[in-house]
């Protein structure tokens, strides 16, 4: 069987015909295969969804209880059929719940990623490579200059700046499912005991994340009742980015601006965004983390998605492993 | 190295000056000698280290890696050194066991020759990590840009000895890196060190700007007056065949000046304002001024177009002699005979202002005989030359600002503590003819008005915002709708690259006219004649 007829690019998402079913289709379809809760790719309104059981709580915390007419929990590393297609889910390494999708069928199998990273993270299990014949990548941080630090350091830094500016308030950007929680991991790793205060919009999640035993330690709101300007003075503040241009951010003490994400790595992005202490701490992998992860999968062609597809389609063509980007729409290709 | 590097990451993106402050002596208490003294002078620009070209570097790199990808990622981050630091391959099979220090680095650099230059920078490269891969970058290709002065710099040093700035601006022209002797000093180890150089900088005297009511109050016998001359304040110094002329920040500027420095031929420390034209003819105006400014090397035709000379106001020593303690009376007639004996192409005196009364003088501040006068200086005849500005004896009067009425078109995010308010504001007027006016964009001001106006207006753009781009909106500007700002400004300069053809100096908010409709605000024609007066 060619690997183009297993699995193909269509408007709603990546399909496969055999056995009638998409992987995080961005519109509403039949039978939807979901690899994480992000929002641009578990979209609500399909008729049924299959996805790791945390994956369908994080969905239903954002969308609702019914956000599919029927749901049913993949578990790691069990093969399911899917009208004579193979389907294992294997853990991806991104965020509570991530899974990357294997579908197997006469002789062939693909794997999609989903989004997926190697660096660990206490927030989900780590990511396993599977071998295979075509491996589907994301190319967020495909080039080069992409190269992650280990989280641990950037945390060192984050609690240097609070140590040396005690009079002001440390606003870290986040993004609220995943990324935050991971921070709030982070610190509690690196011995930092005092309460992190968080925006309303990350209180479900990190709930979430609490009753699935990861420890994130006291966390309070960040709300004006909860404290006055003095209070936020010296303390680290989690919320999502957005909110920090807003006049949300007004309440804190002389805020310093940090923001956790992969792209920090660019000094000039830092400096557009106003951010004056970025911490490089990425749920996607760096350039190593993807090269490394092709070699590994053992495959003989990658097709890549959003990001940055000619980089790591060009590094492929100089290992000699036949590549071309897979043009899906509706992703974010600059979301970490 | 990688405290070095972390720094520089730090500081060029922290807005705050006092943030800065803290940044950096936290650096030179933490980190020991020669580092700190290393990293203090790459920050004050006295690290000499032969320059990498561009070129250079970019060969480097794609001896290293495949030159398409090299291509795509500096497409990407658009600064050589940033990319280069970023993709640079660690070498295969080694791993760096040993990060090596500011002084291993420094010091490698300096040895090396210029055929072995890039040898040993590759090497360099191979054993930093990222950040300091980025930092050795810019020490060997000139230039750090971190938004940090030298000034700034030597404010940390004096916050961390708790020492007046002052004292080491005289200190400094007579050390050298890695200024292990002054560190001593301001960590209480050892005596103040003791400069044998000569020609060193003196900290310049600095004057208030004149209060509502300080005059009435102060006696006009007591004071001479003279132009307050818009042109850069200077300190000539020459002693034991040494000379150098001093920014008012205590930087040696004769490379940009080599004219008036081939004219310094006497022993002496002088205070002035440079400036362009011959004195005995006619003196340049700001915008001529402009173009002996910011230049890497200058030409001989610009010389002869812009000749450089010296309007000299104070001597703080004369042959040897330290006038300092004297008063401005006996400083004055000292500095006179001895401007005397300068050539007269490239030295002048500074003339004083002869006025009755308060009055007078006002009205010839009001209407001072040359454009590049920008108001009058007073200065106390009994008082001596004190660093700093001290309150009293030297009082600036400035000409009255200009202002326009403009209306608001764009505002952008500010930084830091600003982050959350749009506070950085474009402004314009209107052109074109009646009934099909435009606003053309004259300016851009981010201070002036208060905190609670600061609010109001964050208001205003949040609740008029038509379009936004990134951290910028666009604010409802027509004939009916659209706030109007006063704006003051010292001057106006012809601009080739502004639409309107003008450039604004020193633009700030000076009132909000809630009051004033938009069609009312200033034409751009009002402007054009400023331009032409």
């Amino acid at each position: 069987m060619r690997a183009s007829d297993l699995l193909k690019s269509r408007p709603e998402g990546l399909f496969c015909p055999p056995g009638d079913f998409f992987i995080d289709p961005v519109r509403p379809v039949g039978r939807a295969l979901i690899t994480h809760g992000h929002s641009d790719h578990a979209r609500s309104g399909h008729r049924s969804v299959l996805a790791t059981r945390q994956t369908l709580d994080i969905m239903g915390l954002r969308y609702g209880e019914d956000f599919a007419g029927t749901t049913q929990a993949a578990v790691l590393g069990e093969t399911i059929d899917i009208n004579g297609v193979s389907v294992t889910f294997h853990p991806a390494g991104h965020v509570l719940g991530s899974a990357q999708i294997a579908v197997e069928h006469q002789g062939m199998r693909i794997v999609a990623s989903g989004d997926y990273k190697r660096q660990k993270d206490a927030t989900c299990q780590p990511f396993e490579p599977v071998p295979c014949d075509v491996f589907i990548t994301e190319a967020t941080f495909g080039l080069p200059v992409f190269r992650h630090p280990p989280d641990s350091a950037e945390i060192g830094r984050l609690l240097k700046s609070a140590a040396q500016f005690p009079e002001r308030s440390h606003l870290v950007g986040a993004y609220a499912l995943g990324k935050a929680q991971r921070v709030m991991r982070l610190l509690r790793d690196a011995g930092y005991d005092r309460p992190v205060y968080i925006h309303g919009a990350l209180a479900k999640l990190s709930e979430y994340y609490q009753s699935q035993g990861i420890d994130l330690g006291a966390l309070q709101p960040a709300t004006v009742e909860s404290g006055s300007k003095a209070d936020f003075a010296g303390a680290i503040v989690v919320g999502p980015p957005a909110a920090f241009a807003d006049r949300w951010a007004r309440r804190f003490a002389d805020p310093i601006s940090c923001f956790a994400s992969g792209w920090m790595r660019i000094r000039q992005r830092a400096k557009q965004g106003g951010v004056e202490l970025p911490l490089i701490i990425s749920d996607h992998g760096d350039w190593d983390e993807l090269t490394e992860t092709i070699k590994e999968t053992g495959a003989g062609e990658v097709w890549v998605t959003h990001g940055r597809e000619e980089a790591l389609v060009r590094w492929c063509e100089l290992e000699g492993i036949a590549a071309r980007p897979l043009h899906l729409v509706g992703y974010e290709d600059e979301g970490d | 190295m990688n405290r070095f590097a972390e720094l520089l990451d730090r500081l060029v993106l922290t807005p705050s000056r006092n943030s800065k402050l803290t940044l950096l002596t936290d650096y030179f208490r933490s980190v020991e000698d020669p580092d700190r003294g290393l990293a203090l002078a790459a920050i004050t620009g006295d690290l000499s280290i032969a320059a990498v070209k561009p070129a250079m570097l970019r060969a480097l790199v794609t001896e290293r890696m495949d030159p398409v990808l090299f291509g795509y990622s500096y497409d990407y981050v658009g600064d050589l050194a940033e990319t280069v630091s970023l993709v640079w391959p660690q070498p295969a099979g080694q791993i760096a066991n040993h990060a090596p220090t500011l002084a291993e680095v420094v010091g490698k650099l300096q040895a090396a020759s210029r055929s072995d230059g890039p040898k040993v920078l590759a090497r360099l490269l191979d054993s930093a990590s990222i950040s300091a891969r980025f930092a050795i970058i810019k020490l060997v290709t000139g230039g750090l840009r971190i938004g940090v002065s030298a000034r700034l710099a030597k404010q940390a040093l004096a916050d961390l000895g708790q020492v007046d700035v002052a004292e080491i601006e005289e200190l400094w022209h007579g050390l050298t890196p890695p200024y292990s002797e002054l560190f001593a000093w301001l960590e209480g180890r050892a005596e103040k060190p003791r400069s044998a150089a000569l020609a060193l900088f003196r900290p310049v005297m600095l004057s208030n700007a004149v209060d509502d009511g300080d005059l009435e109050k102060l006696d006009p016998a007591d004071y001479a007056a003279e132009w307050k001359w818009d042109g850069i304040r200077v300190q000539a110094v020459c002693e034991g065949g040494i000379r150098r002329l001093y920014s008012r920040t205590g930087d040696d500027v004769a490379g940009a000046f080599p004219d008036l420095a081939a004219a310094m031929d006497f022993e002496a420390a002088l205070d002035g304002e440079l400036l362009v034209g011959d004195p005995r003819e006619a003196t340049g105006t700001f915008s001529d001024l402009q173009q002996r400014l910011n230049r890497k090397s200058v030409s001989q035709k610009i010389q002869q177009q812009y000749p450089a000379f010296m309007r000299c106001y104070d001597a703080l020593q004369i042959n040897g002699e330290d006038l300092r303690a004297l008063s401005f009376a006996e400083r004055r007639t000292r500095l006179e005979t001895f401007v005397g004996s300068l050539d007269p192409s490239r030295f002048d005196l500074s003339p004083l202002v002869e006025y009755p009364d308060w009055e007078a003088l006002e009205r010839l501040r009001q209407a001072p005989p040359h454009p590049v006068i920008e108001g009058v200086m007073l200065k106390r005849w009994d008082s001596p030359y004190l660093a700093g500005r001290p309150k009293g004896p030297w009082f600036k009067w400035k000409r009255d600002p200009h202002t326009v009425d403009a209306v608001l078109m764009y505002a952008q995010r500010g930084h830091g503590k600003r982050s959350s308010f749009y506070s950085d504001y474009t402004f314009g007027v209107w052109a074109g003819p009646e009934g099909a006016e435009e606003l053309v964009p004259v300016g851009k001001a981010y201070f002036g008005f208060t905190d609670e106006e600061l609010r109001q207006i964050d208001k205003y753009v949040r609740d008029n915002t038509i379009e936004r781009f990134g951290p910028v909106r666009s604010v409802r500007a027509d004939r009916k709708n659209g706030l109007v700002l006063e704006v003051a400004f010292e001057g106006l300069n012809r601009s080739t690259r502004h639409k309107s053809g003008v450039a604004m100096r020193f633009p700030r908010i000076s009132r909000l006219r809630w009051d004033k409709p938009a069609a009312e605000a200033d034409r751009i024609e009002t402007l054009q004649a400023l331009l032409d007066s």
